[in-house]
């Protein structure tokens, strides 16, 4: 295993470009790096914005932080987790002895000498400390998700094992939770009546693979729009978001072949990429020292035993980290990329529409060319407001996926109301719609975003991601604080949503908000005083590096005024 | 009363170190406004910190019974024997001290 190899000596091209920046690198520079490293992601200083490594390949600074936890605190977590987990056996006890009644799913008479299905720590989580807290999650809503909601109001009586509807309605629930970047989930505007006019013509859908008789006209026309968008030569749409990257990544890597991923990919390019069959070795997040020691070592050893060189090698990188909200390092990925002659698959499930001064996602933000990348991939889901997912690049690899990926030939084509919301929303996005809408909900974005990150980091929040992330995760840590956290923000009219432990490590909770070009400013600041008074109660205003509010910040005005001159 | 308060803050010196660690002076801001209140917002943050906000009631009497039940003890046993130890060791500490000058009287006579 190489992920060991990561700790140790590093000495590479990535921090030589610092040579750039007049700083001479040693051979050796092991040491070096790790300071190099560390002064980049934990950043004491909050002026210290200016990147240390690799400052030439940025065309603006890359500003990221991750506070490290404070020591009582996760002291605090660990010992909160083991009286819940001594309370969790405890009940089971209970249950086992069938002192009280068990609600949750177990093993019937007949199978209790087989092997046990409910062990592991997953259902013990699940049961025990899940279920006390599951009235925060999976809420129902009765209302277009926009910037606000109108959620169903329900009760549990016991203790969230079930629950059961009041009738009433809980109305213009302030929504901090959905992905909806630029605000086109909506009811009415130019997307939703077209959308609507198509299926009155077309109908929802044709029940056929796009090999077959699924091919619509709008289809292709949608395919030739996303590579304009894109600037690459061809694309490719799909009717599933999720199985764009599990379905697509077995067509472009198999056996013999490397895929590098990172340690927090989402968990579609992890299905793809152990379905592909081929080696997958994990890099350190955002970690171009670790990224850059596996390619190092995937080309001087190849494969195992055989020591014949991969076939290829794939990196697998996401443009926003939905959980951390960090931006992939990308001038820095390319580069790896060009110099080990790597090929770059990237998801920008989040960061297409989001990000960038045209909402072009992450290649436009860091004003890079588009075919630097080999594969583009994104989803619909998010910024469109609607469903699905593409694939843009060369035309020779959309070609040899529109005949090999298992999503293109089994799944059934995508329904003409959502192809036109797609088509109606990136018209918008690209002004070719003969408004400024699209250009002015990318700037509202980029606005909001800076201001709501400030905010929280002015009132002492420890807020994880980069700057310019839509994705703000708010680090809550105590188990108890995630159930608090939710349901004290439901109290005061706001929806967000809260994270715990199979998604993020186990004490590293968070509460998750997604900015939307669709908040107004009041909108944001009512959700801001809630939040600082919800801080205040559950004492999570953890941070200590002393932000001075409103005294020089450079990130007040919008990111992209300077680049669009 | 003042009295009371300070011992409240000190029992929960784990919490207001908390507070403190948060660096939070804010959190000042919460500040009393009757005893009632802040009894309650510290019974809420001693819930919340050990992570039985999320226990059902009987679980959380549990809890409270035996906590209290081992503060109770400890507190007891060291009323009870710490006066004795203290006792014992000053008599060792001042038998130390006082015969060392007799010895070396008598060695050097």
């Amino acid at each position: 295993m190489t992920e060991s190899a990561v700790n140790k000596e590093a000495n590479g091209d990535v921090c030589q470009h610092r040579a750039v920046n007049g700083v001479k690198p040693g051979r050796s520079s092991a040491l070096k790096e790790q300071q190099c490293h560390q002064r980049f992601v934990y950043k004491h200083d909050e002026k210290f914005h200016q990147s240390e490594c690799n400052g030439g390949l940025y065309s603006k600074p890359f500003i990221e932080s991750f506070e490290e936890t404070p020591m009582l605190v996760a002291v605090l977590t660990y010992m909160g987790y083991g009286i819940l987990t001594i309370f969790g056996y405890l009940r089971d006890f209970l249950r086992q002895w069938k002192i009280e009644k068990c609600h949750i799913a177990r093993e019937r008479e007949e199978q209790k000498d087989f092997v046990p299905l409910y062990q592991d720590f997953e259902n013990f989580y699940t049961r025990n400390l899940y279920m006390r807290i599951r009235d925060s999650w999976n809420r129902p809503i009765c209302s277009v998700p926009g910037d606000k909601m109108d959620l169903v109001e329900r009760v549990s009586h016991d203790y969230n094992w079930t629950f059961s509807y009041t009738g009433r309605v809980v109305k213009d629930v302030i929504n901090m939770g959905s992905y909806n970047y630029l605000g086109f989930a909506e009811k009415s505007g130019c997307c939703a009546d077209a959308a609507a006019e198509v299926t009155l013509k077309h109908g929802v859908g044709v029940s056929s693979t796009r090999q077959e008789m699924g091919n619509l006209d709008r289809h292709e026309e949608l395919e030739k729009l996303i590579a304009r968008f894109l600037g690459v030569e061809a694309a490719m749409a799909f009717g599933m978001g999720f199985a764009t990257n599990s379905m697509n990544i077995p067509a472009l890597a198999g056996k013999g072949c490397l895929i590098l991923s990172d340690e927090l990919n989402h968990a579609s390019l992890v299905l793809g990429a152990r379905l592909s069959g081929s080696t997958i070795r994990v890099f350190k997040h955002n970690n171009m020292q670790s990224l850059e020691k596996l390619l190092r070592d995937a080309i001087v050893h190849g494969q195992p035993r055989t020591h014949r060189p991969w076939k290829k090698i794939l990196i697998l990188v996401e443009g926003i980290y939905s959980m951390e909200g960090s931006i992939v390092r990308l001038p820095e990925v390319i580069a790896l990329k060009k110099k080990y002659k790597a090929y770059l698959y990237l998801d920008e499930a989040h960061s297409i529409g989001a990000l960038g001064p045209r909402g072009r996602g992450v290649v436009d933000y860091f004003n890079l060319d588009p075919t630097d990348v080999d594969i583009m991939m994104g989803t619909f889901t998010k910024s469109f407001g609607a469903a699905g997912g593409y694939i843009g690049g060369r035309k020779e690899l959309i070609d040899y996926l529109r005949s090999h990926s298992h999503s293109a030939v089994y799944a059934t084509s995508m329904s003409p109301p959502i192809v036109e919301q797609i088509f109606t929303s990136m018209k918008c996005i690209m002004g070719e719609d003969g408004t400024t809408i699209g250009r002015d909900r990318i700037q509202r974005l980029a606005e909001n975003t800076n201001y709501f990150r400030r905010r929280l980091r002015e009132m002492g929040f420890i807020i994880y991601g980069n700057y310019d992330s839509p994705v703000v995760p708010l680090m809550l840590y105590l188990p108890a604080k995630i159930g608090a956290f939710g349901r004290e923000m439901l109290k005061r009219n706001i929806g967000v949503v809260v994270v715990g432990f199979p998604a993020t490590p186990i004490i590293e909770s968070r509460a998750r908000f997604c900015v939307s070009a669709a908040h107004t400013k009041e909108t944001l600041d009512t959700a801001l005083s809630a939040i600082s008074e919800v801080g205040d109660l559950l004492q999570v205003k953890y941070s200590r590096h002393r932000t001075l509010p409103s005294l020089d910040r450079p990130y007040d005005e919008t990111t992209y005024e300077e680049s669009e001159d | 009363m003042k009295i009371f308060q300070d011992s409240t803050q000190q029992s929960f010196s784990g919490l207001s170190e908390c507070q403190l660690a948060s660096g939070k002076d804010k959190s000042r801001s919460m500040d009393v406004k009757n005893m009632r209140e802040y009894m309650g917002w510290l019974y809420y943050q001693y819930l919340l910190i050990t992570g039985i906000y999320v226990l059902e009631p009987w679980e959380k009497s549990i809890f409270n019974t035996v906590l209290f039940t081992m503060v109770a003890m400890v507190v007891y046993t060291s009323y009870v024997f710490v006066p004795i130890h203290v006792r014992l060791a000053l008599e060792f500490f001042s038998g130390l001290c006082g015969e060392q000058p007799e010895s070396t009287v008598a060695l050097m006579s």
